[in-house]
C-alpha cells in the first residue's frame, strides 16, 4: 500500500510530541464543555421537578371542577379557565390553520416568484414579532370594534401567531413531495387543484400536522397576547364575545398574589397546562400516524 | 400514450372528431379526470390560495398600520424626546421611555453574557465530543426548554430562583465583586439580575440549536485536515470548526437577542417593575414589554395609551431589525446546504 509507506516515512521524520500545555488545554476545554451541559440541564430538571412536585401535590378534584373563590377565601379551582383556554385555542386554530396551510401551499406550488419571496420573508418577520405587540394588534382590531374584551380577540391574536409557523412548515413539507408525483397526476389529466389537494397535500399530511402541533404548542402557553384581549374572568363564560378566563392568565395573576393558597393553585394550573400541551400534541400525532399513509 | 381523451394535434395519429364528448366519457369512467371542471376549479383554487398568501402580507401591514396610527398622538406630543426622557408620569401626562429601553437592553445583555458561553459549549459538546448515542437525546432535552410556556418560567423564577438569589448568590456576589458597583444594594432577589438569568435560560435552546446546525454544516474534511496537522481535539474545534462557523454562531446569538428583547411574562414577574435607571443589577427595573403587560389594559387617557403603543412600535421595529440581521448571518453560513440533511 503506498499510503502506509508514506505514513511510515513521515513518522520517521519525527513529529514533535504534543506539549503538556496543549494536552492540558484540551482536557480543560472538554471538561468545560461537559460543565456547560450540566449547567443547562440543571434548570430543566429543576423546573420539571418543581412542576411535578408542587403541581401534582396541589392538584385536587375541586381544582378541576370549581370556579375561583373570592379573594382571600381558600379553595375553589380553575375549571372555567381550563375550558376558557380550550375555547380560545379552538378559535385560534379555526382561524389560523386554514390560512397557514393555504399560504404554505401558495409558497410551495406557486411561490417561485417575487411575491413568493416577499411572503416568505414576511412570514419570517411575523415569527419574530414579540407576542405582546400582537396583543396590541388584537386589542386594536377586535376589542375596540366590539367595545369589550372577548375570547374572539384573544383567539385572533393567537391565530396571527400560528400562521407563520404553519405556513413555513407546510411549505417545507410540500417541497419534500417528489416532483414526479405531481407530473404523474398531470399526466393522467388530473387538474392542478385536485393534484395539490388530494395528492401532494395528502402525501405530506403527517408533516403538515406536525407543523400545526408545533404552532399549537407555542400558542397554548402564551399569556402576553391574552392580557388585554380576553382579560380573564372569575366566572363561567362560554360565549365567544365575552371576557374569558384562560389558564396562563390565571397562573400569572395567582403567582403575583400574596396568598399561599393561590400560589398552590398557580402550580397546579401550570401542571395542567403542561399536561394539556403534551397530551394534545401526542394525541394528534398518534391519530395521524395510525390514520394516514403520510411521508416523513 | 394513445389516450384518445388527450389529443395532441401536433402528433400524427387518429384525431378524435368530437374531443369534448370523448373527454366527457373519460370523466365518467375515471372520477379524478374531471377535465371539464378543471380549468374553472384551477382558477378558483389558485385565487383562494393566493389570497391566503396575501393574508400573511396583509397581517404585517395591519400590524404596522395599527401601531403607527395609534401612536401618532404621543409622537406628535413628544417627538424624539420620548426616547430620551426618563420621567413616566401618567397623572401629569409626561411620558419618556428611556427607563424601559434601558431595562430591556440591560436585561437582554445580562442574558446574553450568561447564555452565549453555555449554549456554544452545549452545541460543541453535542456535535464534536459526545458519544453518538447521547447526541439526539441531549439536543432533545435542551430543546425541551423551548417548549415550556414563559409564564411557567416566571412562576418557577418567583418561587425558586429569586429566594436562591437573595439568600445565597447575591450576598456572595456583593462580597466578591461589590466594588464594581454592578452588584451592590440590598439583595431583594427580584430585579435586573433575576430577569437576566431567567431570560438566559429561555434563549439557550435557540442559540444552541442554531449553533449546532451551523457546526454541522462545517465540512468533515476541515476537521480531518486540522487533525492531520497534529492538532489536539480542542485545537481542531477552535481552528477548524468554530472559526468557520463564526458568522452563523453570531446569527444564532442575535436571534436569541431578538427573543430576549420581546420576552414579556417571565421578565414581568421577576424584574420588579419600577421605572428607574440604576447601575446595580440588584436594583429593580422595567422593560418595554413589561410596561405594556402591566399598564396597557388599565391605561386611561388617549395620550397614555398612545405612549404605550409607541413603546410597542419601537419594540416591533427593533426586533424586526435584529431578526433580519440574524437571518442574513445564518444564511451566509448554511447557504446552499440545508442543515436538515446533516442532522
Amino acid at each position: 500500500m503506498p499510503e502506509t509507506t508514506a505514513a511510515k516515512t513521515t513518522a520517521k521524520t519525527t513529529v514533535p510530541p504534543i506539549s503538556l500545555r496543549r494536552r492540558i488545554t484540551d482536557r480543560v476545554m472538554t471538561g468545560l464543555a461537559v460543565l456547560t451541559v450540566l449547567l443547562v440541564l440543571a434548570p430543566l430538571v429543576a423546573i420539571f421537578g418543581y412542576l411535578v412536585y408542587r403541581g401534582l401535590g396541589s392538584l385536587s378534584w375541586s381544582f378541576l371542577t370549581q370556579t375561583p373563590k373570592p379573594v382571600g377565601e381558600a379553595g375553589g379551582g380553575m375549571a372555567n379557565a381550563i375550558v376558557g383556554s380550550l375555547m380560545i385555542l379552538a378559535i385560534a386554530s379555526i382561524i389560523g390553520v386554514p390560512f397557514g396551510i393555504g399560504a404554505g401551499i401558495y409558497l410551495a406550488e406557486f411561490g417561485r416568484n417575487r411575491l413568493g419571496s416577499t411572503i416568505r420573508f414576511t412570514a419570517d418577520v411575523l415569527n419574530g414579532v414579540p407576542s405582546i405587540v400582537i396583543g396590541i394588534v388584537g386589542y386594536a382590531i377586535v376589542v375596540l370594534y366590539q367595545h369589550h374584551f372577548s375570547a374572539l380577540a384573544g383567539g385572533a391574536a393567537l391565530a396571527i401567531m400560528m400562521v407563520p409557523t404553519i405556513c413555513r412548515t407546510t411549505e417545507e413539507m410540500l417541497l419534500l413531495v417528489p416532483q414526479a408525483l405531481r407530473e404523474a397526476a398531470y399526466g393522467l389529466g388530473v387538474p392542478r387543484w385536485r393534484t395539490t389537494l388530494s395528492i401532494v397535500l395528502r402525501t405530506a399530511t403527517s408533516g403538515v400536522i406536525t407543523g400545526i402541533m408545533l404552532a399549537f404548542a407555542r400558542i397554548a402557553g402564551e399569556t402576553a397576547p391574552l392580557l388585554f384581549t380576553t382579560l380573564g374572568n372569575q366566572f363561567w363564560n362560554l360565549r365567544y364575545d365575552q371576557p374569558t378566563a384562560a389558564l396562563p392568565l390565571q397562573i400569572f395573576v395567582y403567582a403575583n398574589s400574596p396568598y399561599e393558597d393561590w400560589h398552590r393553585q398557580a402550580w397546579a394550573g401550570s401542571f395542567v397546562l403542561i399536561v394539556l400541551i403534551v397530551t394534545s400534541v401526542a394525541a394528534v400525532r398518534y391519530v395521524v400516524r395510525r390514520g394516514s399513509f403520510g411521508a416523513a | 400514450m394513445a389516450n384518445p381523451a388527450f389529443p395532441r394535434p401536433d402528433m400524427p395519429g387518429p384525431q378524435p372528431v368530437a374531443a369534448a364528448k370523448v373527454g366527457g366519457e373519460a370523466a365518467e369512467r375515471m372520477p379524478l379526470l374531471q377535465t371539464s371542471g378543471g380549468e374553472a376549479g384551477d382558477r378558483v383554487f389558485q385565487s383562494a390560495i393566493t389570497a391566503c398568501g396575501l393574508a400573511v402580507l396583509g397581517v404585517l401591514v395591519l400590524i404596522v398600520y395599527e401601531l403607527v396610527t395609534r401612536s401618532s398622538l404621543s409622537w406628535h406630543a413628544f417627538g424624539f424626546k420620548f426616547f430620551a426622557a426618563s420621567d413616566w408620569d401618567p397623572v401629569s401626562e409626561q411620558f419618556g421611555a428611556l427607563p424601559f429601553i434601558y431595562g430591556t437592553l440591560v436585561s437582554s445583555l445580562v442574558a446574553l453574557v450568561i447564555a452565549v458561553p453555555l449554549s456554544v459549549g452545549v452545541a460543541v459538546f453535542t456535535t464534536e465530543m459526545c458519544p453518538k448515542m447521547l447526541r439526539n437525546p441531549l439536543s432533545f432535552f435542551v430543546e425541551l426548554l423551548a417548549a415550556i410556556p414563559s409564564v411557567i418560567y416566571g412562576l418557577w423564577a418567583i418561587f425558586v430562583l429569586v429566594p436562591l438569589l437573595s439568600g445565597y448568590v447575591q450576598p456572595f456576589l456583593a462580597k466578591t465583586m461589590g466594588w464594581t458597583g454592578l452588584f451592590s444594594g440590598p439583595p431583594y432577589g427580584i430585579g435586573m439580575l433575576a430577569a437576566g438569568i431567567i431570560l438566559a435560560i429561555m434563549i439557550i435552546p435557540i442559540i444552541s440549536s442554531i449553533t449546532r446546525e451551523v457546526l454541522m454544516v462545517v465540512p468533515q474534511h476541515q476537521r480531518e485536515a486540522v487533525l492531520a496537522l497534529g492538532a489536539t481535539r480542542w485545537e481542531m474545534i477552535r481552528v477548524g470548526v468554530l472559526r468557520n462557523a463564526r458568522a452563523g454562531i453570531v446569527g444564532g446569538i442575535i436571534l436569541g437577542l431578538g427573543r430576549a428583547l420581546g420576552e414579556t411574562m417571565a421578565v414581568t414577574m421577576v424584574i420588579g417593575n419600577r421605572p428607574e435607571i440604576a447601575k446595580s443589577l440588584f436594583a429593580p427595573g422595567y422593560t418595554m414589554a413589561s410596561v405594556l403587560a402591566n399598564e396597557f389594559s388599565e391605561a386611561t387617557g388617549d395620550t397614555y395609551l398612545s405612549a404605550l403603543v409607541e413603546i410597542g412600535l419601537a419594540l416591533f421595529l427593533v426586533t424586526i431589525v435584529v431578526n433580519a440581521l440574524a437571518r442574513v448571518l445564518v444564511w451566509t453560513v448554511t447557504r446552499g446546504q440545508p442543515a436538515r440533511g446533516h442532522a
